[in-house]
């Protein structure tokens, strides 16, 4: 009997392989006692995310003129696509460690699983932005979620991670059966699950088969809970509220990231032909998102849980950006999902600062009168809060303007109007935290014990501040990069 | 054949659905699951149909039987909160629309044609493992990390005490 | 033979009767039971387009979700034994310290 070995190019696939081997390394190396303590582990993993960026950002294996390169039977692309992204994660991840180190030794979960597990759900992501085939998609897209369910309950003894791991759990696995659904209605419709099989055979055949719109539906419903776009978000914000506060700063930047990554690869390099009807809705996902996020973040005293609110209706923006489908508008959601990731994880870095041992401190009063204990800390969280809302000369003004003109060139004037408004909403809730820093004295009644500051966790906020100003400031070079992202699609 | 083994497949689903003890409903998608595996060599598919009982019969639904004994789950499910039946009512009126446009449309569907060629052993092992081990080896890789990762993820949470 | 329809039909009806249950049922155990029943749904529909198409991609696909169920079981039953522990329920009606 005759196999047919197809051709392997390794090389595509080096950041994967590394970043899996250190997840498996930092869990090895827990096992030897030290004298320097565990938090080598932490540095071990950050070791294994540079690496993996330096040897994604030369591009590996992939042409010198930025073209893709198909391996593992086209199952597998390396494009400047899937490196703009898999470089997001990356950051992301990198930063997630940095602002972990100390929080796992407070909360006494400082071992190499937490780690280990961060890293696999970072292959996972990296794994849905390269893969050209919706098994890759589907298999990278677990590997995040199962690793995620794990790191939303990593704090045992606390009830509220349980069940906020058990909220993730169920309603992730609801959301993977409605995907697979779709993706199996597809693959009966035009009988493969390769993006560009699919879409070779849509443009061939008669247009609109019934199973497969019925496919790109549930697909949409089974994305959109990834996404957490309303009306499918309703595990968002007890999810990032239980969460250890990193794992909620990663889950918001990294893992929806890539959720978008695959989305967009799918519907835009599988099933343009059907985009007359994928674009309404998405439209009206994009509205109903911006707004319900806003409006409930509005009546929100925790800052977690108002911070989730926010990053539903950051998924609503993107989502605007979605609607217009062009070159621009792929290339602002890169540049966008990049700001965020700065923008984001600063300010969780903060939460995590302020919330101290056990999380105690995350409501909007311990926040008053920050400005006058620790003046850099409350000028570093303003910079993420306006960043956040879109005020210039900050990383989110650049992205939101980028955004709404790539939607008002598309023509969806009236869905820019909706964005903008939504702007101006998300003003009252992000100036609230800002007026109680600046404005208000401290609260006698609340007891101040002074925030540690550790070198990891000041190395992360300063990468976040200088990632928020350098981005909002010089734009053009990340907008040409994210550009270049597109043409390579 | 097919339309007995369906029916009783649809059956025991109704049943663990509306089942208030957890056993039961674990005992009637065992049911569902041998009736799939019957389905599945009608449909040629002799390996999958194997796999369908020694994992999801043989030990999925074994795990979740320990689970269940395990944690002893008193019957205490009792009503639904008053306000959520409405929002219930809601969820399943919804679900059955889409369900009957759903078969309307799968009843009325062109489908697709069948492709060309004649795959020599059909759903045997030696096939899939071809495949398996040729076309589709990043995903077979990609499956045995995330094995991993569950692993090291079900002992972290489910372990005694982490030192 | 039986038609192609049919075996959609059934695969429809049951993925159909998981979707009503998660969201009718409280016990988490449950509910996981009937997200199982429908990823088993959704296996049943690719190994009959399998069939009907003649390819063997959707045997291989069937594979992994057996393999991405049997991950997710374990992680899904770790969760909820380690909740078990700190309050006796898998009732998720009662699981309201955060409000939805």
């Amino acid at each position: 009997m005759e196999i047919l070995i197809p051709t392997i190019k390794l090389a595509t696939i080096y950041p994967e392989i590394i970043i899996t081997t250190f997840a498996i390394l930092v869990l090895l190396l827990q096992v030897f006692p030290t004298v320097i303590g565990k938090d080598y582990l932490g540095y071990t993993s950050l070791a294994g995310v540079i690496l993996a960026a330096i040897i994604t950002g030369q591009g590996g294996a992939s042409g010198e003129g930025g073209e893709a390169i198909y391996s593992f039977s086209n199952m597998w692309v390396v494009d400047n696509y899937s490196r703009f992204f898999k470089l997001i994660f990356l950051l992301g991840t990198g930063l997630t460690i940095l602002i972990s180190i100390k929080y796992t030794k407070d909360e006494g979960i400082n071992n190499g699983e937490y780690y280990s597990l961060l890293l696999f759900a970072t292959a996972g992501m990296m794994l849905m932005a390269g893969g050209t085939d919706l098994i890759v998609i589907f298999l990278g897209l677990e590997l995040m979620s199962i690793s995620l369910y794990v790191l939303a309950g990593y704090v045992r003894k606390r009830l509220i991670s349980n069940e906020s791991a058990l909220k993730y759990f169920l309603l992730g696995s609801f959301a993977t059966g409605f995907l697979l659904y779709g993706i199996a209605l597809l693959y009966g419709a035009t009988g493969t699950t390769s993006l560009k099989g699919i879409s070779g055979f849509i443009s061939e055949a008669s247009f609109g088969s019934p199973i497969l719109i019925m496919g790109m539906l549930l697909l949409l419903i089974g994305f959109g809970f990834k996404i957490a776009a309303v009306p499918f978000h309703m595990w968002t914000p007890d999810v990032y509220e239980g969460a250890p506060s990193p794992i909620t700063a990663f889950m918001s930047a990294g893992p929806k990231a890539a959720a978008f990554a695959a989305f967009l690869r799918v519907f835009i390099e599988a099933l343009p032909s059907l985009q007359g009807i994928w674009v309404d809705i998405i439209w009206v996902l994009a509205a109903l998102t911006m707004t319900i996020g806003n409006v409930i973040a509005l009546v929100q005293d925790n800052v977690k849980r108002m911070l989730a609110y926010s990053s539903i209706a950051h998924a609503g923006y993107v989502l605007v950006a979605f609607v217009s489908t062009d070159k621009l508008g792929v290339a602002s959601i890169l540049y966008y999902m990049l700001a965020y990731t700065f923008m984001n994880i600063g300010a969780f870095a903060i939460v995590i600062i302020i919330g101290g041992k056990g999380e105690e401190k995350i409501n909007l009063k311990d926040y008053t009168g920050l400005a006058y204990r620790y003046p850099l800390t409350a000028a570093a969280m303003c910079l993420f809060l306006l960043s956040l809302t879109g005020i210039p000369p900050t990383a989110g003004f650049m992205g939101k303007l980028y955004i709404f003109s790539a939607a008002i060139k598309s023509g969806y004037v009236g869905l820019a109007t909706i964005a903008v408004l939504n702007s101006v909403i998300s003003v009252y809730y992000y100036m609230k935290i800002i007026l109680a820093m600046y404005m208000k004295e401290p609260e006698s009644s609340v007891q101040h014990s002074p925030l540690v500051f550790t070198p990891a966790m000041i190395i992360a906020l300063g990468l976040a501040v200088y990632g928020v100003l350098r981005m909002g400031i010089f734009p053009s070079a990340y907008i040409s990069m994210a550009q270049q992202s597109y043409l390579s699609f | 054949m097919f339309y007995i083994i369906g029916g009783v497949a649809v059956l025991s689903a109704l049943i663990m659905v509306t089942n208030k003890k957890p056993v039961s409903a674990a005992m009637s998608l065992i049911v569902v699951m041998f009736c799939l595996a019957g389905i599945y060599v009608i449909l040629d598919a002799h390996l999958i149909a194997a796999l369908q009982i020694i994992v999801y019969a043989g030990a999925i639904m074994v795990l979740f039987l320990f689970v269940i004994m395990l944690l002893n789950i008193q019957e205490k499910e009792g009503r639904v909160a008053k306000h959520k039946i409405f929002f219930q009512f809601t969820w399943i009126l919804a679900t059955g629309y889409v369900f009957i446009n759903m078969v309307k449309l799968i009843g009325a569907g062109d489908l697709p044609a069948r492709m060309e060629g004649n795959i020599d052993g059909f759903g045997t092992t030696r096939v899939v493992a071809e495949i398996l081990f040729t076309d589709f080896l990043l995903p077979f890789e990609i499956a045995s990390i995330l094995l991993l990762a569950a692993i090291v993820g079900a002992v972290i949470l489910a372990k005694a005490k982490i030192e | 033979m039986v038609p192609l329809n049919h075996y959609l039909i059934l695969s429809a009806v049951l993925f159909s009767i998981g979707a009503v249950g998660v969201f009718t049922r409280r016990n988490a155990l449950i509910i996981y039971m009937c997200i199982e029943l429908m990823l088993n749904a959704v296996n049943l529909t690719f190994i009959a387009f399998s069939k009907f198409l003649n390819n063997m991609d959707g045997h291989i696909f069937t594979f992994m979700v057996m393999t991405v169920a049997a991950a997710e079981a374990a992680v899904g039953l770790a969760i909820i034994i380690s909740m078990f522990r700190n309050k006796e329920t898998v009732n998720v009606d009662e699981i309201n310290l955060m409000k939805g």
